[in-house]
């Protein structure tokens, strides 16, 4: 156990998990949460992320490892003594009890007196906004309004760590932006530590202290937000975060921190090596459509560049997005600021692209 | 909008009233609809409503008496029973003369047990003196007090002729009366005497029962029907195989299963004794009692308890559970407050369904109930098949009908029948 694994408040200890005794859903996990950070599980669909959860949680037991929180292991402890908040992606609110009694459940089963009660369901349903609805039923509600009386009952009995299994999944875009800012704003406040789970990429750049990748049980990047977008360790990390650029190709030298790439064209461009590490490795060199620069004046002198053929241009209002053939990808997007000066490309012109070389990251295939 | 600004009924298009306009085009269709189920409301209205109708029309009907003894009953008129006195001869004379009417039309027999029902023996005073009835000269033969009394001597009791008046309306009470041990005389209603008192018994008796095979199908099937919502499919599905297996069987065949492990010398009494429970002098009696009866009838209801439950609890997310335990709530806790609420309207469902069935249940009890065991049903289906007095069937039946009806207006008050889930 190093250093950083005594001071964090959540730690996940080589922890296996197996629902079948043949595969692994969760495969040698191993995660520090420190107090008070809101840490994001983020992963397509099936990638173990609830089960994590889960396990956190209490429903459901790790197959190997340990599972410590503040510095206690808890796979013994049964779920309803965790004292761990959770919000479920239905929110499943008690649909025959009303939005007070709803947050005032778990406060009875700690045995609060009514007056203490009353007061904190007030200060909940306050903090979410929804101090009117407290004589409401849930079905009474839109989903929005659901989702914060949720969120309110997951924090009433101010638990210190409040687990967020997609909570945001069933709102339309425009509410659950909201929600991420209202979500993130609480927890702020009430300098708890949130674990947060979803699919949706922006939702884990926007809201998160540090994202922890997830594919096929494994965490694949654990990093702050700006690092995993700029700095994604691996193919899978850079696809599935923002809209990336790859192109196919063998790394011919590495020197000095730079490797030369060889495109499966003929081509060679520089590229900051990641995960490739001798001549003749495979590699999929990733380049972000911002990063990339059509306007030779603003090219640094001697950076190799790449023709390519304007097949598409797609007008954006804020951005211009422009639909490029290079080096065999038809596929290869690039995006410009509209700005007064910038050019419009047209379909059909053939340019020379090209980008700094620690942009361009060489990665595994 | 310009319709809000003028305030008369909204117009269609063609300047009639929207209303009317809507109405007509919906009337194609509800004939259409109509239509369809056409078949099934005619077969329900013969099949179902008619009998019922008819069957509670006979509870008070009483025609008989003053269709046959049109003569006797206009003369009875008068006649005040509490003076102690035989009516005089002109009741008699009507008397001979309907007697040989009847007798003559083979129905005197007929309104001879419908009286008996209410005062035994009757039924032979019509029987023997219809026979010698043709003989009589009405003209000549008088006074018929004595002839009559002569043919048998029945005719000279006042309590038959009390009954006769009594019963001579066209629509009586008699029966419903007779259903709850009371009985109609020339006095006044007064309850039977106590050795003829069974039917208030009985009816406490069924729905007591009844009760007792809700809950206990209550008991057994809400864990079970848990289960089958809870278990992976594969095992769901066979436990779901194993509950329904008892509708593939006769029922007749099951509850004969049940005399077989139940009686004296069967199954379970002879393992109970091998083992040394039991004293084999001493076996245990679990048939043609009350315990037998709920026994069976749980064992042959329970799918209908388990049935209405698993549908309701299907429907019950597991998440539930799992937020009352992560807002700190112990197993039981969260099971009391949270799944349990949510299963009521299974609970409803299921639990009226089976007092219903079990009320009106006839096979089992008549089979493993003896005489401690029997139901309401029973005595109704006595009364049709073998004394034939379907008038008290009826009447018991409309009670029972009545019973049930109140029954689920409580439940509907106390509950709300849209709680009621059965899928
Ligand atoms: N209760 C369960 N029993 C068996 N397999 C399960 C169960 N829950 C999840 N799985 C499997 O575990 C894998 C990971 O699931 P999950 O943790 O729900 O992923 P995510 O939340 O990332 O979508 C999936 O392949 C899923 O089929
Ligand atoms: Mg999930």
């Amino acid at each position: 156990m190093t250093k950083q694994d005594q001071d964090a408040f959540v730690v996940f200890d080589r922890v296996q998990k197996s629902y079948d005794g043949e595969t692994l859903v969760v495969k040698d996990l191993n995660l520090s949460i420190g107090k008070g950070e809101f840490l994001t599980m983020l992963g397509p669909s099936g990638s173990g992320k609830t089960t994590c959860l889960m396990m956190l949680a209490g429903f459901e037991t790790a197959t190997h490892g340990d599972i410590l929180l503040d510095g206690n292991p808890i796979n013994n402890i049964p779920p309803h003594k965790r004292g761990i908040g959770m919000v479920f992606q239905n929110y499943a609110l008690f649909p025959h009890m009303t939005v007070a009694e709803n947050l005032s459940f778990p406060l009875e089963v700690r045995n609060m007196d009514k007056s203490e009660r009353e007061a904190k369901v007030r200060r909940a349903l306050d903090m979410v906004q929804m101090a009117e609805f407290g004589g409401r039923r849930p079905s009474q509600l839109s989903g929005g309004q659901q989702q914060r009386v949720a969120l309110a009952r997951a924090l009433v009995f101010q638990p210190e760590l409040v687990l967020m299994d997609e909570p945001l999944g069933a709102l339309d875009k425009q509410l659950r932006e909201h929600m991420q800012f209202e979500i993130k704003r609480i927890a702020d406040n009430l300098g708890i530590t949130v674990v947060y789970v979803t699919h949706d990429q922006t939702e884990a750049l926007t809201m998160s202290d540090r994202v922890a990748v997830f594919d096929d049980g494994r965490i694949q990047q654990l990093a702050p937000p700006d690092e995993l977008y700029e700095a994604p360790q691996n193919s899978f990390v850079a696809q599935f975060i923002g809209e990336n650029n790859t192109l196919e190709g063998v790394v011919q030298e590495i020197r000095n921190g730079v490797a030369l790439v060889r495109l499966d064209d003929g081509k060679i461009i520089e590229a900051k090596p990641v995960n490739v590490s001798s001549p003749g490795e495979r590699t999929l060199v990733s380049i972000r459509p911002e990063r990339v620069e059509f306007n030779k004046d603003r090219l640094q002198e001697g950076a190799h560049t790449l023709q390519a053929e304007v097949l598409e241009f797609i007008y954006m209002g804020d951005i211009f997005r422009t639909r490029l053939r290079v080096a065999g990808n038809e596929n290869f997007i690039i995006k410009t600021r509209n700005a007064p000066d910038q050019r419009r490309l047209q379909p059909g012109e053939m340019i020379d692209i090209g980008w700094l070389p620690e942009d361009c990251r060489a990665l595994d295939a | 909008m310009s319709d809000t600004t003028h305030t008369g009924p909204m117009l269609a298009a063609d300047g009639s009233p929207l209303k009317r306009s809507l109405e007509r085009a919906l009337r194609r269709q509800k004939l259409r609809a109509l239509a369809l189920i056409a078949p099934l409301l005619i077969f329900i209205l013969v099949t179902f409503i008619a009998p019922i109708a008819d069957m509670l029309f006979r509870s008070v009907e009483n025609e008989i008496v003053s269709e046959t003894l049109p003569r006797t009953v206009v003369a009875l008129k008068d006649w005040d029973p509490t003076l102690g006195e035989l009516p005089d001869e002109a009741v008699f004379a009507a008397m001979a003369a309907d007697l040989q009417e009847a007798a003559k039309a083979k129905i005197h027999t007929r309104v001879g047990s419908r009286l008996n029902y209410e005062t035994p023996g009757i039924s032979s005073l019509f029987r023997k003196s219809g026979r010698q009835a043709s003989k009589w000269d009405l003209e000549k033969d008088g006074p018929f007090k004595d002839v009559l009394i002569k043919s048998e001597k029945g005719w000279g009791e006042l309590d038959v002729w009390k009954t006769i008046q009594v019963y001579s309306p066209k629509y009586t009470n008699g029966y419903f009366l007779n259903a709850v041990d009371l009985e109609k005389t020339a006095s006044g209603i007064s309850p039977r005497d106590e050795d003829q008192q069974i039917y208030i018994t009985l009816f406490l008796r069924t729905f007591a029962m009844s009760i007792g095979i809700t809950l206990s199908c209550l008991m057994l099937g809400y864990p079970v029907a848990w289960l089958l919502s809870n278990l992976p499919s594969r095992s769901s599905n066979l436990l779901m195989i194993l509950v329904l297996l008892p509708f593939w069987t006769s029922l007749l065949v099951r509850t004969s299963a049940w005399k077989v492990l139940l009686q004296q010398q069967g199954v379970i009494n002879d393992v109970l004794v091998w083992v040394g429970l039991v004293a084999n002098d001493d076996r245990l009696v679990m048939i043609n009692n009350q315990f037998g009866t709920v026994l069976a009838m749980t064992h042959i209801l329970l799918p209908f308890m388990i049935l209405p439950l698993f549908s309701v609890m299907k429907t019950i997310p597991p998440s539930y559970l799992r937020a009352a335990k992560s807002l700190g709530a112990s197993n039981w806790t969260a099971f009391w407050r949270v799944y349990f609420p949510q299963s009521v309207p299974g609970i409803g469902a299921g639990s009226i369904l089976v007092f219903i069935l079990a009320v009106g249940y006839y096979i089992t009890p008549e089979l493993v109930g003896g005489t401690k065991g029997t139901f309401i049903s029973n005595r109704i289906a006595f009364h049709i098949s073998s004394s034939l007095n379907w008038g008290l069937a009826a009447a018991l039946g409309a009670i029972l009908l009545g019973f049930v009806v109140l029954l689920y207006w409580v439940y509907d008050r106390l509950v709300g029948i849209d709680n009621v889930k059965l899928g």
